[in-house]
């Protein structure tokens, strides 16, 4: 069976398993929605922190930032924001099936613009630092969001938005959320898969072995630097617009920008799976979710310690990751080989 | 005298109270081999550091091809043409070498829009003959960092040449490398310099490559220039013999 065959199978496999999932499992399917999310998390949060070296704290920013923008677009369209948002919920809502999607899809386009916006804005400042600074910085950045959404009152505050209500049957309003995680990964996923194999992939990945030298080799590094982030930035934005409506009511600490699960997590799922690599981050992601939630389930109590002790292996014995580890074992299997041909010149002699 | 391609004038350097250059002028001429030797801690690669705009300078003036550039980031005067290579070498070692030499194509007219182009056969051929022609072919699908500090060294070589500079300036390119080897070495950077047109800028510690290679030498010493001369006067003179070479 040759390569691209097989490449095919495994995605066949994972698109019926992607549809499948939620129609046999329709308990789930919000868990199922949470881990498509938590791929794109790792996927995107690999950009800049593996395939780049710029270990981020702060990409939960863009998940923020990017329900925010959602919420306040599929409001503003209809309502005054201030008003709805100083009544807390106590002004009668009703939107028609056209109004909302109207609402909903223009929101999610322009939470991903937005973030974009953004990531060319923060970028400009963050990567003047380098390693631990850099770390630091965004953490700082994505917790100085919190605290300003949290104080405006414009914009609900700390008191939070609810979201316009689906109009519709919620099995449908599940499987619509569903959907939307599951297209906004594997967007993702297809267009790193892409990315990684052009130029821009390389010159990542020049800056994060080298970055001096790839400074003196006269590559835009900033360049390069801020454009990563913003892709990052667009996928975590639309998600962050898609998470937000899922769940139905936003506030900035525990919803928007959760600095320490959600923005934790998308470390914690790359080390586990692999940093640099495409498949690693899809493999830590689902290993860790369901690590996450058999232990919240059957562990209750114990979930955080468990988790902690996956963490503690990982960093310790395992620290390239799964897919890491298989590269090193198994270099030929990633055309990591010597030529036995000697040159070119003796070829084109013999 | 051909036409110098880079200049400095009178440039200063100190590092808090310590003097690394002071009011060093030099030239470069188009097309030749310039060799910069002196004692370690004379001021080489801080001169060198100065040129290529790794850190700012205190005083002074530095032109290439006429443009001042003692201004300019480190980027930007790379992407004039002006490559430097380093001392402890540099490569990017969880690429292959193939992938080294990819990226390190010439940026100089690179748009936003090429940061997505997939190297084209073109670059890759090319990237394939440079890594034959300093004798990596059979290796180009391993890590960089993989390899012998030698070959990082030749490959490092490969990647400056794949940037097609106008000048190349070499830090010791031949410091730890085997003397079976240098030779080959030797004779590719002539050949870099004679079939490719590339003016080079060389410092090393091994005499008898650089006395062999350059067309003239600058000497220097305590972060002052010395001398300067070709190989046999700088040979000759009692300065350099003082304070650098040595009595035989």
């Amino acid at each position: 069976m040759s390569k691209s065959v097989k490449a095919g199978l495994l995605y066949a496999c994972i698109l019926i398993l992607g549809i499948g999932a939620p129609l046999l499992f329709p308990d789930y399917t919000f868990q199922l929605a949470l881990l498509w999310i938590m791929i794109l998390f790792a996927l995107t949060w690999d950009i800049a922190g593996g395939q780049m070296g710029y270990n981020s704290l702060g990409n939960i920013l863009f998940f923020g930032a990017g329900m925010y923008i959602c919420a306040l677009t599929q409001v503003g369209l209809y309502y005054d924001i201030g008003a709805y948002t100083a009544a807390s919920g106590a002004i009668k809502v009703d939107y028609t099936p056209q109004q909302y999607f109207t609402g909903l899809i223009l929101g999610i386009a322009l939470a991903a613009v937005g973030c974009v916006v953004l990531a060319a804005i923060f970028g400009r400042i963050v990567f003047g630092l380098r390693g631990p600074y850099f770390a630091i910085g965004t953490l700082g950045v994505a917790l100085a969001s919190a605290e300003l959404i949290g104080t405006w009152g414009y914009v609900g505050a700390g008191g939070g938005i609810s979201l316009p209500v689906y109009p519709g049957d919620p099995d449908a309003r599940a499987m619509l959320f569903y959907g939307l995680c599951a297209l906004a990964a594997t967007g993702t996923f297809l267009f790193l898969r892409w990315l990684y194999g052009t130029s821009f992939g390389l010159a990542l990945n020049a800056i994060r072995d080298d970055e001096e030298k790839a400074e003196a080799m006269g590559i835009h590094t900033t360049r390069y630097k801020t454009v990563a982030w913003a892709i990052s930035g667009f996928f975590l934005g639309i998600v962050g617009a898609v998470f937000g409506n899922m769940t139905g009511f936003i506030e900035p600490l525990e919803v928007a920008f959760p600095t320490t699960t959600f923005g934790i997590f998308m470390v914690l799922m790359v080390l586990l799976g692999g940093k640099g690599t495409l498949w690693g981050p899809v493999i830590g992601a689902v290993l860790f979710h369901i690590v996450k939630e058999v232990t919240w389930t059957y562990l209750l109590g114990w979930q955080w310690i468990t988790l902690g002790a996956l963490i503690i292996v990982n960093v310790i014995f395992f620290q390239q990751g799964i897919v890491g580890w298989m590269r090193e074992k198994w270099p030929e299997r990633f055309g990591l080989v010597v030529d036995r041909r000697a040159t070119i010149s003796s070829q084109e002699e013999s | 005298m051909s036409q110098p391609v880079i200049e400095v004038n009178r440039v200063s350097k100190s590092f808090g109270g310590v003097v690394a250059n002071h009011e060093i002028s030099l030239e470069v001429p188009q097309g030749k081999i310039t060799g910069l030797i002196g004692p370690n801690g004379s001021g080489k690669t801080t001169l060198f550091n100065s040129i290529v705009g790794y850190h700012p300078i205190d005083a002074g003036s530095i032109k290439f091809k006429g443009l001042e550039i003692s201004e300019l980031n480190v980027q930007k005067i790379a992407r004039l043409g002006l490559v430097r290579t380093f001392q402890q070498t540099r490569i990017y070692g969880k690429l292959d070498c193939m992938q080294n030499m990819m990226i390190s194509i010439p940026h100089r007219t690179a748009a936003w829009i090429d940061m997505f182009a997939k190297p084209s056969p073109k670059t890759q051929a090319r990237a394939e003959q440079l890594l034959d022609f300093v004798g990596l072919y059979a290796k180009r699908r391993l890590l960089a960092g993989s390899l012998s500090f030698g070959q990082q060294k030749l490959l490092e070589f490969a990647m400056a040449l794949m940037n097609e500079p106008e000048v190349l300036m070499l830090d010791e390119p031949t410091a730890g490398i085997n003397p079976t080897l240098i030779n080959g070495l030797i004779d590719r950077l002539r050949r870099a310099n004679t079939e490719f047109g590339i003016t080079m800028f060389i410092i090393e510690h091994n005499m008898r490559v650089i006395m062999n290679m350059a067309d003239s030498i600058y000497c220097l010493a305590h972060g002052e220039l010395l001398a300067h001369g070709s190989p046999e006067q700088i040979q000759n003179d009692q300065r350099v013999i003082d304070a650098y070479l040595g009595a035989h």
